[in-house]
């Protein structure tokens, strides 16, 4: 029954151009009846809702169709992925919700510091194609533990990669669930609970039934769908302002004109020179160390990522391996270097916005787009959004009296604007509140116009915010707006936003996708199969492995719907606890052939333990850091001042014994030894792990000489995989 | 045999080499000086900036696109390349 099996496969591979050219053609074909839908008078949200469903209702069919019963195909999708394919299937995987999302974001907030990730999240390939992914494929692995395993002598070293492999995938693959949840929640104003887990379906109908092969066709399917998306609108505004369909070479026009405008807020009062980062100058919120180092923790982390490094196990040499690490990195590239053009054009449009030509902008004329994502609470104006006013409203239809009793109420809620009234000065507590009574009932546009013309200039006023105008100091604007808004910010048809919801949409569950079968794969086939149970026949190897899928599936997705508050932050964490934990022990296990077993295990445990201490005691118990490990205040990149006084909270009880701490905690993330950040800390178990591995190997004795042997067919191309395993059919 | 196996890994690792300090340089060294780089200015991009935002990344590209087929060049010398 093999035969038809790959026969079918062969037809699919040789048509794959052809495939996904109809595909790709489809797709636009599809923007382009919703966008004449749009203009003949269909409601955005079914618009909405069209771009979401039926992108996804397309990804599970393909995963569907490409279903197997094959232990290879379910692992490696049969090694038949050419490198030009499995390049965008990398691209699809590798960007997250946070790449398509959030980085420009972070650029619009952080300017030239926020390009430590582009750099990070693109100079990592590198790494992949010099010293790990070519010989992994040679070897034959189906995961990465299982070379550690037959590297370093057993299933101990299998089992400390899985354990590190589970540590950086599992809150990896959470943020992805929960950014799939947020992005239908925003644009569908589905509930969040619920569109997590339409997420869930989404995620597991591509990946259950056909393993990696069905995550690498559909991988294939989203990139197209995130690629087209993601440049779109940015490509619209580039050809609007300038003239030019290529942002990438007209942004630089916009950023000096951002440059003039800096300058000119300042003169003007509009803008502080302490609140206001210029957006090209280097070490503004990174000090040079914190800088490079993080972006060192990225690039390694790359290149140790399991979901990453498994699919170079699916293509069908060790040649073309090599040359999709190419591909990946040019189809990454298209979004990463269009990334900082977002970025320039949105700062632009809100500078011109504060500046307005020098006389600046009354509230009363705010624009439309604060008003939808300030509803959102994604858009602060001195420390409040219009959703803080809709909760007030809310609370005092509840039956609030007064502002102590607003403050109370909305506390009880649990509103996420709760925190933002408390901290309200008292007369524009009672402003709000005055509002708030006069408005109930009102329709949404009489609330935005009270929310501009009355709260907001005495909120301002309150603050000292003396001119009545929207100044640069007062406005806060979430990253995540920056791309979600920028088609509405321009005037664009929704069908546009439609679109890049969908993208943001592909990102997401493509990436999911990825770390779930990376995660499933090292439970199923590393811990049940190779340490549980090694008679295991190929049909319970499979049932064993979808089980296992459902079950990590089903929990990432409960966890994602507690939106656990660290979660985001916690992505950049996986880095660098890939970076310490696996990036040595690969590259000393192909590149060193005296490493042997006990230096692999030591390089793994010493490299992996400090750096999950540091993340977890620098995050968590700042406190135990500074009492017993000699840990002191971060610096400031500005003057390396330091960026709390530790003696003056220690003086605080009240402050002091609280364990663990929360984010918003003084202390939290705001410790260390040498002022390393805690997003960078591989920086001290990436040198620990390469220390550790030789100086235990060369304490104990060298491998043997079959292990020589075994490296020498691992580092030449030719001769096939090393491993060969039992490919049984079962259907 | 063995010689050869040796001398395909001699090249191999000095390759390896190279495309490190490539890396190292348009990773590192190249930013080390952006505040000096960003006194020229491209077409409104401060060099810097823009060796950040896309410079060093169209390198990466260019650096694995080389290494790709000089791997591959060294594995057909030493005939140690997979046939085709």
């Amino acid at each position: 029954m093999a035969a038809p099996a790959s026969t079918d496969k062969g037809d699919f591979v040789n048509n794959l151009r052809k495939i996904y050219g109809i595909y790709t053609g489809g797709f636009f074909g599809f923007v382009i009846i919703l966008a004449i839908a749009e203009q003949l008078g269909v409601p955005n949200q079914y618009i909405g809702y069209a771009f979401v469903c039926l992108t996804i209702v397309v990804y599970a069919f393909i995963g569907i169709v490409t279903r197997t019963t094959q232990v290879s195909e379910y692992y490696v999708a049969g090694r038949k992925v050419p490198a030009f394919y499995n390049g965008m299937a990398t691209g699809a995987d590798w960007m997250s919700a946070a790449s398509f999302v959030g980085m420009a974001g972070t650029l619009f907030l952080l300017g030239y510091d926020g390009l430590a990730f582009v750099l990070g999240w693109t100079g990592g390939f590198v790494l992949v194609a010099l010293f790990v992914a070519p010989y992994l494929r040679k070897f034959g692995a189906y995961t990465v533990p299982d070379f550690l395993s037959a590297r370093f002598g057993g299933n101990f070293a299998r089992f400390l990669g899985v354990v590190v492999l589970a540590a950086c995938s599992f809150t990896y693959v959470t943020a992805q669930i929960y950014g799939t949840g947020l992005i239908a929640q925003r644009f569908l104003g589905m509930d969040f609970q619920i569109a997590v887990y339409v997420g869930l379906l989404g995620i597991l109908l591509c990946s259950m039934l056909g393993g990696m092969r069905a995550v690498t066709w559909t991988q294939v399917a989203q990139y197209i769908v995130l690629i087209v998306a993601y440049l779109t609108p940015v490509v619209i505004l580039s050809t609007q302002k300038f003239g030019l369909p290529f942002p990438q070479l007209t942004y630089g026009s916009a950023i000096q004109e951002i440059t003039a405008l800096e300058q000119s807020m300042i003169q003007q009062g509009l803008a502080t020179a302490a609140s206001l980062k210029p957006h090209i100058q280097p070490f503004t919120s990174y000090s040079p160390l914190n800088y490079f180092g993080l972006i060192l923790c990225l690039m390694v982390g790359t290149a140790s990522l399991p979901h990453v490094l498994m699919r170079y196990f699916t293509t069908p040499s060790v040649r073309e391996a090599r040359v999709s690490v190419a591909w990946s990195l040019f189809f990454i590239f298209l979004l990463y270097f269009t990334a900082p053009a977002y970025a320039a054009f949105s700062k632009l449009e809100v500078y011109n916005l504060i500046s307005n030509g020098g006389a600046g902008t009354a509230f009363a004329v705010l624009p439309d787009w604060i008003e939808t994502y300030s509803k959102l609470n994604l858009v602060n104006i001195h420390g409040i959004s219009l959703q803080t006013f809709y909760d007030v409203i809310n609370v005092v239809k509840g039956g609030a009296v007064d502002t102590a009793g607003v403050a109370a109420q909305l506390k009880a809620t649990g509103a996420e604007t709760a925190g933002g009234f408390a901290a309200m000065k008292e007369p524009a507590k009672a402003a709000m509140l005055e509002a708030a009574r006069a408005n109930v009932g009102s329709s949404p546009d009489q609330i935005w116009d009270a929310f501009r013309t009355a709260v907001l200039p005495a909120v301002a006023q309150a603050a000292g915010n003396t001119k009545g105008l929207l100044l640069h100091s007062a406005l806060a604007i979430n990253p995540d707006v920056i791309v979600l808004s920028t088609p509405e910010i321009a005037g664009m048809p929704y069908v546009i936003a439609g679109l890049v919801a969908a993208g943001g949409l592909a990102a997401a569950l493509s990436t999911a996708d990825g770390l779930l079968l990376a995660i499933a794969n090292a439970l199923s086939h590393d811990v049940y199969y190779k340490m549980i149970d090694p008679k295991a026949p190929a049909s319970r190897r499979l049932i064993v492995a979808r089980v296992l899928l459902v079950i990590v599936a089903v929990a990432a997705a409960y966890t994602a719907s507690t939106k656990p508050a660290d979660i985001l932050a916690m992505v950049a964490w996986a880095f660098s606890l890939a970076a310490a934990g696996l990036f040595p022990v690969l590259v000393m296990g192909i590149w060193w052939k005296r490493a042997n077993s006990l230096g692999a295990v030591m390089g793994m445990i010493l490299g992996f333990g400090i750096t999950l201490t540091y993340l977890v005691v620098t995050r968590y118990y700042p406190q135990f850091g500074i009492e017993y490990l000699g840990m002191y205040a971060n610096l400031k990149p500005s003057d390396f001042t330091p960026v709390v006084d530790i003696a003056k909270i220690q003086a605080d009880a009240a402050v002091w014994n609280v364990s663990p701490v929360p984010a918003s905690h003084p202390l939290a993330g705001k410790v260390g030894w040498f002022n390393v950040n805690n997003i960078s800390s591989a920086l001290f178990g990436m040198p620990l792990g390469f220390l550790s591995i030789i100086v235990f190997s060369m304490l104990t004795p060298r491998p043997s000489q079959a292990m020589y042997d075994f490296l020498d067919k691992v580092r030449r191309p030719r001769g096939g995989t090393i491993l060969e395993e039992k490919d049984t059919v079962v259907a | 045999m063995q010689e050869n196996v040796e001398r395909h890994w001699s090249a191999t690792r000095g390759l390896m080499f190279v495309m490190l300090f490539l890396w190292l340089f348009f990773s590192f060294g190249i930013h080390f000086f952006v505040k000096e780089l960003n006194e020229i200015v491209i077409g409104g991009f401060p060099l810097g900036f823009y060796m950040a935002a896309q410079g060093s990344l169209i390198a990466f590209v260019i650096i694995l696109a080389m290494f790709a087929s000089s791997q591959d060049g060294i594995d057909r010398k030493y005939g140690m390349a997979e046939d085709e």
